[in-house]
């Protein structure tokens, strides 16, 4: 170990630390404020230091982890998103008869893991980073104790993830047994000889059905709607960004390294994959009257439009990848934002009956709501219409035609249901007197303001963005 | 720059006219009557600074333009552009703009500052439409226009306006979508061939690629500008949008929203793909004809008034696509006239539907009758309209539909011929809206008088308008037609067969034109 290697690990390190800082605090002294201070300062520190490392890009430490502008750039994501989830929490977690401090444990080891996922260049790192990732949502989803909905949430998502890993570790198993090697790079080349070998294709399925409980595609996606639901509000945040994004990041480093994209029946799955997700997403989420219903539907379609991406290969794909990723971190955290900031003391505001006549009583939050709600739905302007325009064109370039019609149609299905929560926003208030919003904190109007100013720029001027995004992922080819 | 501030000046001007809004309705309107002003004061210092120009052609293809890079990574430029062409449809957005402000006067009382918000930023919407040469960003101002529009009607609209708004922002978007996949189709086509990937208008054009790519590429634009339009069978979204909508927006659906699309076919679908349109021409039309006949009969079967204007938007934009497909320099003039004449009249229809539904309190037909009685300023307005609108001669709708009978006569007689008694049945359907409202037993139920002086004073220039169109109608052209020849010679560089097919009717052209001066 060099110092070269500290430094590039610096971006773990400090999150590692600033864990374990916050934890041996509230042994103390049990400070909301303070705690909440600490995870954001470490969260910004790790993103201070990800730029220090950006420069000594390529960096491999060990096998297990890959320190390359590709990661980095998911770790910057991740570690914004962290320092997001974290200030609406604080208010979340200030009104609830919690103890908040090993809330902000919990959530750095999560970005920790998810840090590590999208670094991972071996088994043995995937499987790390995942454990570090799962485990901690486990207890994050369950939070608030004497929620019935957050408990029965909890235990779901504990064992599915368990059956999802097992799964996962029978693949890496299958694969090793067959390639005698855990790290991705090299399996590309044992593999090529091979060719289509029934273990080694079972092993690459395992793994995909592994992935796929994580990113909640269909056929895995079961778990999803209940989840978001009973998980607090800024928790669901993370679970339909950070944890969906680490995933898809590795998922994506994984098929470009092992050169997965040489096995057509693999592509076909995935193509099966992602026009399922697509339909099944936006198809379901018609029905719904939970706003955080809604939006586990659509991050199930979300993340199908992303696979269109993702199947188109080439340098556009991960251009593709990485910019849709962040315009739907945007917008999804700016969406459960509104949800978390709106949500009284008791529990979580989300049906939509509950959202009538919000723009009338509180016109500045039904504002930024709906410009989330239509980055998710890619109209211009925002942010998620670069990314769909990213995602539409690699697909377009690599002549997925049936898979972008399908995309196309699947916008067009998708924005029935934001415009549903649209026209909820602006109606009369029904029967169920909507309840006294809560004063906004400081910290949480902060955040949302950001992320809508960042989401218009996106929209609107993405050329420097995208000329960063184009940085990090050189390397990466 | 003074193409930038046309879209500015809407978007700053509806933030205004809401902040205060706040304060005073009355402070709003005027605010949005300022916007106006100001737009039209830009859109003429164009038109007159350099009208001698437009006819002179001496710019090459562009009056005035813009052109900035905007996210070079992908090649999408922010150009603006203006040509006669979209100069004309500047001129009609700004003229609908102020009638769409005038009469919602005294319709909206509620919220009135996010009412002029909503108004002032789809007409910005439109104006980009009008203006971009680049494709991305003119897709970018495609969806764009929705967004204000849906709130329009779902804000302010008649009682079953959230059905009515869902279906046209769904119908819209799927429309647009296709065409999205259509233009990227496009752009790879064409950076494969030249290694240059750009979304630039004039480089697009000309491309050249296989039969069938160009057919399918040029159908995913003409679904998105058939939607707009609307051609049937992809209207269902029109009767509702139009019906529900407040009288503000009903006069921008259909005076402007409508004509997007046939800008569209106009500028883009026919020619970037001069060879599919060729192909595809008898077929569309067809599809022309079936609307101009299929939308007479649904108009004269409604009864809610609104219902029926809405449907004989449909058949007149029926004459605007089988003006469009001819292709000739005649029928395309005849198309524009018609672009034109329809948003006025239609629009003017609009607002005394809105007037007789704020008086009376119901667009049921049925229930109305004798209106003449009591109100005869708006009976003769009405009158004046409905006879614009079923082609009378010396109001510039006849030189329209004249003319597109007249182009497209050359190309292909039936269709013309069966085009020609939809002509007919538009005099069946608009006397029968004067006869059922109108005339017969006055069954008293106008509330508030006849039209105001306010009211009267847009009708007057609104009919100024048309008579103006209809007797000079060689002012419009002499500004569309150096764009047109633009138009057309881009086209034929790349599909020099269709010019020698429609040739002919062109010197045709010329001398109906010159029957026209005398």
């Amino acid at each position: 170990m060099r110092m070269t290697d500290i430094a590039a690990l610096a971006p773990f390190i400090v999150l590692a630390s600033t864990a374990i800082a916050v934890m041996l605090l509230s042994a103390f002294n049990r400070d909301h404020r303070v705690s909440v201070f600490l995870t954001v300062a470490g969260l910004g520190g790790s993103f201070a230091a990800l730029l220090k490392s950006a420069q000594l890009v390529p960096h491999n430490i060990t096998s297990l982890i890959i320190v390359d502008g590709y990661g980095l750039f998911f770790i910057g994501l991740i570690a914004l998103a962290g320092i997001v989830v974290a200030c609406l929490s604080f208010g979340y977690l200030r009104g609830r008869k919690v103890n908040p401090d090993e809330y902000y444990v919990l959530l750095l080891l999560a970005v920790l893991g998810s840090a590590i996922l999208v670094s991972a260049g071996h088994f043995a790192s995937f499987f790390l980073g995942l454990e570090i990732l799962s485990v901690s949502l486990y207890s994050l989803i369950a939070y608030l104790r004497s929620s019935e909905r957050g408990n029965e949430a909890g235990v779901k998502y504990l064992v599915l993830a368990a059956v999802s890993a097992s799964f996962l570790l029978f693949g890496m198993a299958l694969l090793y047994a067959r390639l005698g090697t855990l790290e991705f790079i090299k399996m590309a080349g044992a593999g090529a000889s091979l060719g289509n070998d029934a273990m080694l294709l079972a092993g690459f399925i395992l793994i995909v059905v592994g992935a796929g409980f994580k990113l909640a595609v269909v056929p895995f996606h079961m778990w999803t709607a209940d989840v978001y639901e009973g998980a607090p509000a800024p928790v669901a945040a993370f679970i339909a960004t950070v944890s969906k994004g680490a995933m898809f990041a590795l998922l994506l480093r994984f098929f470009w390294h092992v050169e997965l994209y040489k096995y057509p029946g693999l592509v076909l799955l995935f193509s099966i994959i992602s026009a399922a997700s697509m339909f099944v997403g936006n198809l379901l989420a018609l029905f719904q009257q939970n706003i955080k219903r809604i939006l586990a539907y659509s991050s199930i379609a979300h993340q199908g439009y992303l696979l269109v991406a993702f199947l188109a290969g080439g340098k556009e794909s991960i251009m593709a990848v990485s910019y849709y990723l962040l315009a739907y971190f945007v917008s999804m955290l700016g969406a459960f934002g509104v949800i978390t900031v709106i949500s009284g003391k008791e529990e979580d505001v989300d049906t939509i009956s509950d959202y009538r006549g919000l723009a009338w009583r509180r016109p500045l939050f039904a504002a930024v709501f709906i410009v989330m709600l239509l980055s998710l739905a890619g109209i211009p302007l925002t942010a998620g219409f670069i990314g769909k325009y990213y995602v539409m064109s690699a697909g377009a370039g690599s002549a997925l035609w049936v898979l972008v019609a399908i995309l196309a149609v699947n916008s067009t299905i998708g924005l029935y249901y934001y415009l549903r929560i649209v026209a909820a926003l602006f109606s009369e208030a029904g029967e169920r007197v909507f309840r006294e919003t809560p004063a906004v904190e400081f910290f949480a109007g902060i955040v949302i303001s950001t992320l809508t100013a960042i989401l218009f720029f996106l929209g609107i001027y993405p050329a420097p963005v995208i000329r960063i995004v184009h940085c990090a992922i050189a390397g990466f080819l | 720059m003074i193409i930038v501030w046309l879209i500015l000046v809407p978007l700053a001007g509806g933030l205004i006219a809401w902040y205060s809004g706040k304060r005073s309705a009355s402070l709003a309107r005027y605010i949005s009557v300022l916007t106006l002003a100001l737009m039209f004061g830009l859109v003429m210092k164009i038109l007159l600074q350099d009208s001698a120009a437009i006819g002179m052609n001496i710019y090459g293809p562009w009056i005035l333009e813009i052109k900035q890079e905007w996210i070079p990574q992908i090649g999408a430029g922010f150009h603006l552009a203006v040509d006669g062409l979209n100069l004309l449809l500047l001129l009609l957005t700004v003229f609908l703009g102020f009638a769409a402000v005038a009469s919602s006067w005294t319709e909206i009382k509620e919220r009135v500052g996010l009412f002029y918000l909503m108004l002032l930023w789809v007409l910005a919407g439109i104006i980009g439409v009008f203006l971009s040469m680049d494709l991305f960003l003119f897709y970018v101002f495609w969806e764009l226009m929705l967004v204000p529009m849906y709130f329009l009607i779902v804000l302010w609209g008649h009682e079953n306006r959230r059905y009515a708004a869902f279906k046209f922002f769904l119908f819209t978007q799927a429309g647009g979508l296709i065409m999205l996949v259509g233009v990227l189709g496009l752009y790879f086509i064409h950076g494969r061939q030249t290694g240059q990937y750009t979304f630039e208008y004039m480089s697009l054009v000309g491309t050249s690629m296989g039969r069938l790519t160009e057919l399918l590429l040029m159908s995913c634009f003409f679904i998105a500008f058939a939607v707009k339009l609307p051609a049937v069978p992809l209207h269902t979204w029109l009767a509702d949008a139009h019906t529900e909508a407040p009288t503000a927006g009903s006069v921008v659906l259909a005076g402007l929203l409508l004509k997007t699309g046939a800008y569209g076919l106009i500028r883009f679908a026919l020619p970037l793909f001069p060879n599919a349109s060729a192909e595809v021409a008898p077929g569309c039309m067809v599809i022309a004809v079936i609307g101009v006949i299929y939308g007479s009969i649904m108009a004269f079967a409604q009864t809610d008034i609104k219902r029926l204007i809405a449907y004989s938007s449909i058949s007149h934009m029926g004459f605007v696509l089988l003006g469009i497909y001819a292709w000739s320099e005649v029928a395309l003039q005849g198309a524009i006239m018609q672009i034109v004449c329809h948003g006025i009249a239609t629009g003017a229809l609009f607002i005394i539907a809105g007037t007789i539904q704020e008086r009376t309190g119901t667009r049921d037909m049925g229930r109305m009758g004798g209106l003449w009685e009591t109100a005869p300023r708006m009976g003769a307005a009405a009158l004046f309209f409905a006879l614009a609108s079923l082609g009378l001669p010396g109001l510039g709708n006849f030189i329209g539909e004249f003319m597109v009978l007249l182009g497209s006569y050359r190309v292909n007689i039936v269709i013309t011929a069966i085009g020609a008694a939809g002509v007919v049945s538009a005099t069946v359907y608009s006397l029968w809206l004067i006869q059922r409202v109108f005339h017969g037993r006055d069954v008293n139920i106008l509330k508030g008088g006849d039209l105001a002086a306010r009211e009267m004073a847009l009708m007057a220039v609104m009919m100024a308008a048309l008579i103006w169109l209809g007797l000079f109608p060689q002012q419009i052209f002499n500004i569309s037609q150096p764009a047109l020849k633009n138009l057309r010679v881009a086209d034929a560089s790349s599909g020099a067969e269709i010019l020698a097919r429609k040739g002919e009717g062109d010197s045709r052209g010329g001398n109906i034109r010159e029957g026209f001066r005398q």
